[in-house]
């Protein structure tokens, strides 16, 4: 469920699975937020109700983030489709991790 | 999990001699081995996990933090211990900035649950900015255990 529109205030909401073999740990929360920068869009991820900012390695170390976790990704502004693309897609092939 | 279930007073570094990676890294490690969570012949093995995990991409992660990290085999669970830079380290931070605070973990080869547990509850509580300036002004071990004990009590969760 992804609700995507290519306006200034677009806000794009997806559910994710987390395939990361080894979870959310330091080096692809920080190729996450290597990622996530690049694009102007605000970048949430949520996990059981605890909330990061995708933007920060801290943030998302704090969720505890483990293979197979279900994540609802939130980004908002004006390029948040594509950086909703982007960023589910990391999190879906598990960073190229083997 | 708290953090005195794998930071143990007696490792502690309050006041780093080093001022570079390799320097810091290897403090740390042989302070961990006094506690003996971790065996003493293993200090170099330990060191060069570390360093080898460095060179994948700095752990400094950011706003003074790093969490320099590795698994080896001497460890049967997750230990670490903590240091503390007053004058700031150059340890090639991904946002550029000098590094005040250090939390090293080791963790067994296949704990990756246990080292992601971990960090967790660091991160958690290195997100409190009320913790970050006090632990950023401690200048003992007893300061340390204290801060650490106080938020293991809770008294920074956010």
């Amino acid at each position: 469920m992804s609700r995507q529109q290519d306006e200034p205030q677009a806000e794009c909401v997806s559910e994710v699975e987390l395939r990361n073999p080894t979870g959310l740990h330091t080096r692809p929360a920080a190729t996450f937020v290597d990622r996530a920068s690049k694009f102007r869009a605000e970048v949430l991820l949520l996990k059981d109700g605890r909330e990061a900012n995708g933007k920060s390695i801290l943030d998302l170390l704090a969720l505890g983030a483990e293979r197979g976790a279900h994540l609802t990704l939130i980004t908002r502004g004006p390029d948040a489709a594509a950086a909703a693309e982007v960023l589910r897609g990391m999190l879906e092939t598990g960073f190229d991790e083997t | 999990m708290k953090l005195t279930d794998f930071l143990f007073p007696g490792a502690f570094v309050p006041q780093l001699a080093s001022n570079d990676k390799e320097g810091i890294i290897r403090e740390l490690v042989e302070a961990l081995v006094r506690t003996r969570k971790a065996p003493r012949g293993s200090v170099s093995g330990i060191v060069d996990a570390l360093l080898e995990r460095e060179r994948l991409g700095s752990t400094g992660i950011g706003k003074g933090i790093a969490v320099p990290h590795a698994k080896h085999r001497s460890v049967r669970e997750v230990v670490g211990t903590v240091g503390l830079g007053p004058q700031g380290v150059d340890f090639a931070a991904l946002d550029g900035e000098l590094v005040y605070v250090f939390f090293l973990l080791v963790s067994p080869p296949n704990d990756s649950a246990g080292h992601l547990a971990a960090l967790e509850l660091i991160a958690q509580t290195l997100k409190h900015e009320t913790f970050c300036r006090f632990l950023r002004q401690c200048r003992t071990e007893q300061e340390l255990v204290e801060l650490l004990e106080e938020a293991d009590q809770g008294k920074y969760a956010l």
